[in-house]
């Protein structure tokens, strides 16, 4: 069989999110992963549950199981288990996975069920037409926050690291280069992986990540992290970050190859290990003057629930039920 | 007032005690003697919800009641024959249930002011009189159990705690029961204890011979009673959760599927994940999930990955699952739901039992979402129920909910083992190697979709809950679409009717009064209406398994009666779904107390509608 091209993974359904909307570099990128690794569509299958990014299965030319509110990773667990052999992806956004549906990524992520879940965070509710979310920054204005609002937001990675995620990684949305080699990775990994992409609403919260996305000022606000390299970012990486032993807090500092009056030795920079859970802790809640981290942030091995899960059950002869039914006490009346 | 025990041919024993005395467990192990002697029982476990309530409390008092005899028994009695009081407050709860002239066996020991006090008893019932109406036996019991136990070193506490045994050898002894089954359960549970193994043994051996040498008079007499009628078949003692536990296993098996069980802990449902947990190599999968939605979202996906999706809750939880159900009936997938009723709204009683989640069953979803409601009359017939809700809901694709409640879910019942090889296979809508075309081309009878599963490179589709078009998963909002799906999925239920067998008489005489009810209280209805047709009343029995859709012939069979009464343990529910299926004169008795009808109840509403029974001669 000749193998698929990205456009293959299309459906004859016409795409309706707005025009300019993250989603569609987004469902390139899902489409450019699932032909890049050679996916089969018969045994790969999208579950998402209700919002806009929920509405990605439709686009897809595999099984596709569009849900209801924040219940993905549930439908999907039972999908996991019931076939392991599936590929089963789960797509979600802020409000349908951290909101309503937050019981049920924390418990997904926690069992590690060899799931791949999106959640595209646009700190928005899009589709109930734009109200904040659990994402949404302080002071977020909305229809159901005309004062702004006033509660603090959820970090997503921070929230996988606390449920014992196995795979972390963040990414933008516009990042064609490096959308679909994260979504392979994610996909290799063996256990529930969580990617974080960050999603432009135009409509109802237009460019609220533009100093990270914006391609004129990423270099300064983006550093991809690498297991085993030193982290480094910026313009020709002249950018790094160190750890104060001190303090226990991460701080931006300058390599000495471009500034060697000022500038830090690279041996002086933190390197990337992503099987360091406190690591990958300081490394999802940088903020400015830090840059935001994106990429394979954390990533360690542990059994997943669906292999224990069938491996606990009995391997014994399968009894019939009429074995069962005369277990225990019984009063033989036949002649 | 003395009641002359000798001469009956059944029996009502009620254990009372604390709920950490092991009176289940007595009641149990009592259970099982009474069915190897051939004897037919209905059992009623009466528990509170808190697991160790403080010691001699009137709201801790846990009880186990037993009918059993000679007769055909299907209730576990109006009011006992006989209590076991293990404290004072089990005594005082339970005594205005007795039959006048009960024998009451008491543990003497425990008659002392502190616990006087515990049960909020003024003066000491063993001495004031107030037990006049009944036979009082008071037995140092755990005197008795202390000294018989001696030889196996346990401290006072372990030494006392044998005493459930101790009474229940005393019991077996008074009606003539074996002890083996009790003797077994010991050896099998405490085979790595030797002294506590042997001490419970020597416990139930010495109650047993104080029944023979105590010469205790009138008071403690042996009765002998006679087998009951039973058929040449092979029967056991089953609950009512583990007869729905083996149907739903049944149900694969009828239908070559594996299935996934995924449950929430919740009274008094969780003892259906229990004993599916157990029988995990018969072709089922359990999964405790993080909550009823996400147990029921599970067992949804589990169905459109091609295995029998099972859910299974009491109604708080059925009330979360509702959102999902619907999305079931709108992906058009096969899923159960079992829900074991409960008392009350909210919280309510958890461990009552009442037949309150009949509205919830049929009515309770947004829009325009029918499905099939079966319900299950007795701890056997759960059985039955489960094969034919998992029936309907694969030939049709959709789910169904099966009603059981606390009442049968914990209930025992002499039940006889069926004949699995005379059951019908059950046909899916599984793809063949042979089948092709769109998943969603529906049967023209059952309005069942083919169940096409991921997996299979022919059938790749994508399907969800938002409306979509009648012959594709692909969205749509076109008008007569959504007018055509709705009238689908209405059609889809009404046609299960055509696969349900005509509704018939359990028994009766005459087209004076119908009895018509459905669920747990066919026993007690059945007894009631037994009584009334030996008084020479015109009644009869009419007992319901189909909920949604009823019976097509039930409307037309109602209708040739002069009356209809529809007891229920609820504020009238059945009443008037029947009211809506143009069955407007009806009567009602209800009852919502959080337990079963007593035959008394019936049989007295029966007397006040029920006429004579008339013979008509037709004229030549």
């Amino acid at each position: 069989m000749a193998e698929l091209s990205f456009k293959d993974f299309a459906t004859d359904q016409e795409v309706r999110w707005c025009p300019g909307c993250g989603d569609y570099s987004i469902l390139k990128g899902v489409q450019r992963a699932l032909a890049d690794q050679g996916a089969k569509p018969e045994n790969t299958v999208f579950v998402s549950g209700i919002g806009c990014a929920s509405r990605l299965p439709y686009y897809i030319n595999t099984y596709g199981f569009h849900t209801i509110h924040g219940r993905a990773p549930a439908f999907a667990t039972g999908v996991k288990l019931a076939n392991p052999e599936l590929d089963v992806w789960v797509v979600t956004g802020d409000g349908d996975g951290l909101s309503i549906g937050g019981n049920h990524l924390l418990h997904a992520l926690r069992r590690n069920i060899d799931l791949n879940i999106l959640l595209f965070n646009n700190e928005i509710y899009g589709l109930t037409k734009g109200q904040y979310s659990p994402t949404s920054r302080i002071g977020t204005t909305s229809p159901s926050t005309p004062g702004g609002s006033v509660d603090h937001p959820v970090i997503p990675g921070l929230f996988a690291v606390g449920a014992g995620a196995t795979f972390i990684a963040r990414a933008v949305d516009i990042d064609q280069k490096g959308l679909p080699g994260l979504l392979n990775q994610a996909s290799q990994h063996k256990g529930a992986a969580f990617i974080e992409i960050l999603q432009n609403c135009i409509v109802y919260n237009k460019d609220v990540f533009d100093n990270v996305s914006n391609k004129k000022t990423a270099a300064d606000h983006q550093i991809h992290v690498h297991h085993g390299e030193p982290l480094r970012y910026g313009k020709d990486g002249c950018k790094g970050i160190r750890l104060n032993t001190k303090t226990l807090r991460l701080e931006a500092v300058t390599v000495d190859e471009c500034d060697p009056r000022k500038g830090v030795p690279v041996e002086d920079l933190l390197v990337h290990d992503e099987t360091n859970a406190a690591l990958a802790q300081m490394l999802l809640t940088m903020e400015s003057p830090l840059p935001m981290a994106f990429g394979v942030i954390h990533r360690v091995a542990k059994a997943t629930f669906e292999t224990s899960f069938w491996n606990a059950k009995s391997k014994g002869r399968r009894e019939k039920i009429t074995h069962l039914l005369q277990q225990g006490t019984t009063l033989d009346r036949r002649k | 007032m003395k009641q002359d025990l000798t001469e009956r041919t059944s029996y009502v024993i009620r254990f009372a005690g604390d709920s950490g005395d092991g009176i289940q467990l007595q009641g149990l192990q009592f259970t099982l003697a009474s069915a190897i002697s051939g004897h037919d029982l209905a059992t009623l476990p009466d528990f509170p919800a808190e697991i160790r309530a403080p010691a001699g409390t009137r709201y801790g008092v846990s009880a186990f009641q037993i009918q059993f005899g000679g007769d055909r028994i299907t209730t576990p009695g109006d009011s006992p024959d006989v209590l076991i009081a293990f404290n004072p407050a089990a005594l005082v709860v339970n005594l205005n249930q007795l039959k006048p002239g009960a024998l009451i066996i008491v543990d003497e020991s425990t008659f002392t002011a502190q616990r006087l006090k515990r049960a909020d008893l003024a003066t000491n019932p063993l001495e004031d009189g107030s037990l006049a109406d009944f036979q009082v036996c008071a037995i140092d019991i755990a005197h008795l159990t202390t000294e018989a136990v001696k030889p196996f070193g346990l401290g006072t506490k372990d030494s006392v705690r044998c005493k459930n045994f101790w009474a229940l050898g005393l019991l077996l002894w008074m009606f003539d029961q074996p002890r083996d089954p009790a003797a077994h359960w010991i050896q099998r549970k405490f085979a790595s204890a030797e002294a506590i193994r042997n001490a419970n043994l020597a416990a139930l051996n010495a109650g047993h011979a104080y029944g023979e040498t105590a010469e205790l008079g009138q008071v403690l007499l042996q009765h002998s009673i006679p087998e009951a009628p039973l058929a040449s078949v092979e029967y056991r003692t089953i609950t009512g959760a583990e007869a729905t536990a083996l149907g739903l296993i049944a149900a694969g098996e009828l239908a070559n599927i594996e299935l996934m069980f995924c449950s929430y802990p919740i009274t008094p449902a969780s003892s259906v994940l229990h004993h599916l947990a157990d029988m995990d190599e018969a072709g089922v999968a359990t999964f405790q999930a993080e909550d009823e939605i996400a147990a029921v979202c599970a067992a949804i996906g589990a169905s459109y990955a091609g295995k029998l999706g099972v859910t299974s809750s009491s109604g708080p939880g059925v009330a979360l699952k509702t959102e999902a159900i619907g999305f079931a009936v709108a992906t058009e997938l096969p899923l159960l739901i079992v829900n074991s009723q409960r008392a009350g709204p909210s919280t309510g009683m958890p461990t009552k039992t009442e037949q309150s989640d009949l509205y919830q069953a049929v009515y309770g979803r947004n829009a325009d979402t029918p499905i099939p409601v079966v319900a299950a009359r007795s701890p056997g017939d759960c059985f039955d129920t489960a094969i034919e809700a998992a029936r309907i809901a694969m030939r049709h694709m959709t789910p169904v909910i099966l009603l059981t409640d606390g009442y049968i879910a914990n209930a025992s019942e002499l039940w006889p083992i069926p004949d699995f090889d005379s059951y019908a296979p059950i046909v899916t809508t599984k793809p063949d190697k042979d089948s092709s075309g769109p998943v969603f081309v529906r049967d023209a009878k059952t309005q069942a979709r083919m169940w096409a599963s991921p997996g299979d490179p022919r059938f790749v589709h994508r399907v969800g809950g938002i409306e979509r078009d009648y012959d594709s998963g692909n969205i749509s909002y076109e008008a007569d679409n959504h007018q055509a799906m709705t009238n689908m999925r209405q059609a889809k239920v009404a046609s299960v009717a055509n696969y349900i067998p005509a509704q018939e008489l359990v028994q009766g005489l005459g087209a004076g009064l119908a009895v018509v009810g459905w669920g747990s209280t066919y026993g007690a209805i059945f007894q009631a209406v037994k009584l009334a047709l030996a008084d020479g009343l015109s009644v009869a029995q009419i007992h319901l398994r189909h909920l949604n859709p009823l019976p097509s012939n039930l409307a037309e069979m109602l209708a040739g009666y002069e009356c209809v009464l529809v007891p229920e343990l609820n504020t009238g529910q059945l009443a008037t779904i029947l009211r809506d299926h143009g069955v407007a004169d009806l009567a009602q008795l209800n009852k919502v107390s959080g337990q079963p009808f007593a035959v008394s109840e019936l049989i007295e509403r029966i007397r006040e509608l029920a006429t004579p029974y008339i013979h008509e001669v037709k004229n030549g």
